[in-house]
């Protein structure tokens, strides 16, 4: 009775020591950040980024200052906490990925297949998308997160969205809600968002587009979900398709009310 | 041609903190691509700030500095207005030089 007794105190000990270490890792990994977050290597993207909505480029030879991101054509400052919404010009909802593809085809005449050959950009191959993203995503730091569903195509791409998220599927019979559906969960030492609650969704969402020091890239929102998807060994989840605009509607209007914070930096 | 420099120079109190952003790959040499060969090293040698035509600093750099590499440093004397020069070098003698004013 007496080791019974000695061994379930030890193991109580072993426990506490366990949740404690993990504890001050997570700290330390909070200060790491916090070292980084200076000299935050998204700068470099977002210098970049400004260069490319700028230049003159495509078929017709003109730059991206006219696209109209949903407050007017060539209005940046803000507009991406207001992404993705109802645009009438092309009758659908668009996130920021989305409607810069549609900018480059109907403003620079660039072809389908040629705006969107490069998302993800990796050493060399660099991706215009996460240049641009950078910045102007950066040109709503600080500002509240207001997406809309009054539009009935926002409320079904917020709808199929949420349906996604609890949708469990795949060879491991995985959701979003999975990982993100209870506080506390984390992969490895990284900790998850509780993508269910408010906190969660907004501390989740205003943190992307991010630079991944274990990458040495920039990362924008599509990359996010995309990666997610094949985390959970689904189909590879398509560049500006209906479900990833569906998923970031989703996403999106639960962060509603936080101040945009990125781009952030990440592990 | 590398993409420019993000330079950061404020003044207090007599010493100038100077903030360095560069972008470069800094490949060790010691990594394989996915066909198994070796990626070349390709790394910031030397790195060197100047301010009114003074080395105000002189760094040795190999390649266990990470990819775009941040720098930060203190130098005194430096006054409001005026111009900091930051230059790199790599292995391959591919160099960078940004300018920035002091804040």
């Amino acid at each position: 009775m007496t080791v019974f007794r000695t061994l379930a105190i030890a193991g109580l000990l072993l426990g506490y020591a366990a949740v404690t270490s993990a504890q001050s890792a997570v700290d330390e990994i909070a200060k790491y950040r916090q070292q980084l977050q200076d000299g935050n290597p998204a700068d470099l993207w977002e210098a970049r980024g400004e260069d490319v909505w700028k230049q003159k480029r495509g078929p017709k030879g003109v730059s991206l200052e006219r696209c109209d991101l949903g407050l007017g054509p060539g209005v940046v400052t803000g507009a991406y906490a207001q992404l993705p919404r109802y645009f009438s010009d092309a009758d659908r909802v668009m996130d920021l990925e989305t409607r810069l593809v549609h900018c480059m085809v109907t403003l620079q005449g660039m072809s389908l297949a040629d705006a969107t050959k490069r998302p993800f950009g990796s050493g060399t191959n660099r991706s215009d998308f996460e240049a641009l993203a950078a910045w102007i995503t950066a040109e709503s730091r600080g500002t509240k997160m207001n997406v809309s569903i009054s539009h009935p195509k926002e409320a079904q791409a917020y709808r199929l969205g949420e349906k996604m998220f609890y949708f469990r599927g795949g060879p491991h019979d995985f959701a979003c809600a999975t990982c993100h559906g209870e506080s506390g969960k984390r992969i490895r030492l990284q900790d998850l968002p509780n993508l269910t609650e408010k906190a969660g969704a907004q501390l989740g969402y205003t943190t992307w587009p991010a630079y991944r020091v274990s990458q040495g890239e920039l990362r924008t929102f599509q990359w996010r979900l995309y990666d997610c998807f094949r985390q959970q060994r689904f189909p590879e989840l398509k560049f500006t398709s209906e479900a990833s605009i569906a998923l970031t509607t989703f996403l999106a209007y639960n962060a509603n009310g936080a101040a945009f914070n990125a781009p952030a930096i990440k592990r | 041609m590398a993409d420019p420099m993000r330079i950061r120079a404020v003044a207090r109190d007599g010493v100038v903190n100077v903030k360095v952003l560069m972008s470069h790959e800094m490949e060790t040499g010691q990594r394989k691509d996915g066909a198994g060969q070796l990626v070349p090293a390709h790394f910031i040698q030397s790195v060197s700030a100047t301010h009114n035509g003074k080395v105000v600093l002189s760094a040795q750099w190999g390649p266990a500095v990470s990819k775009n590499p941040f720098l930060e440093f203190n130098f005194k004397a430096g006054q409001k207005g005026e111009r900091i020069s930051v230059t790199w070098v790599d292995n391959k003698g591919e160099q960078r030089t940004d300018e920035a004013t002091i804040n």
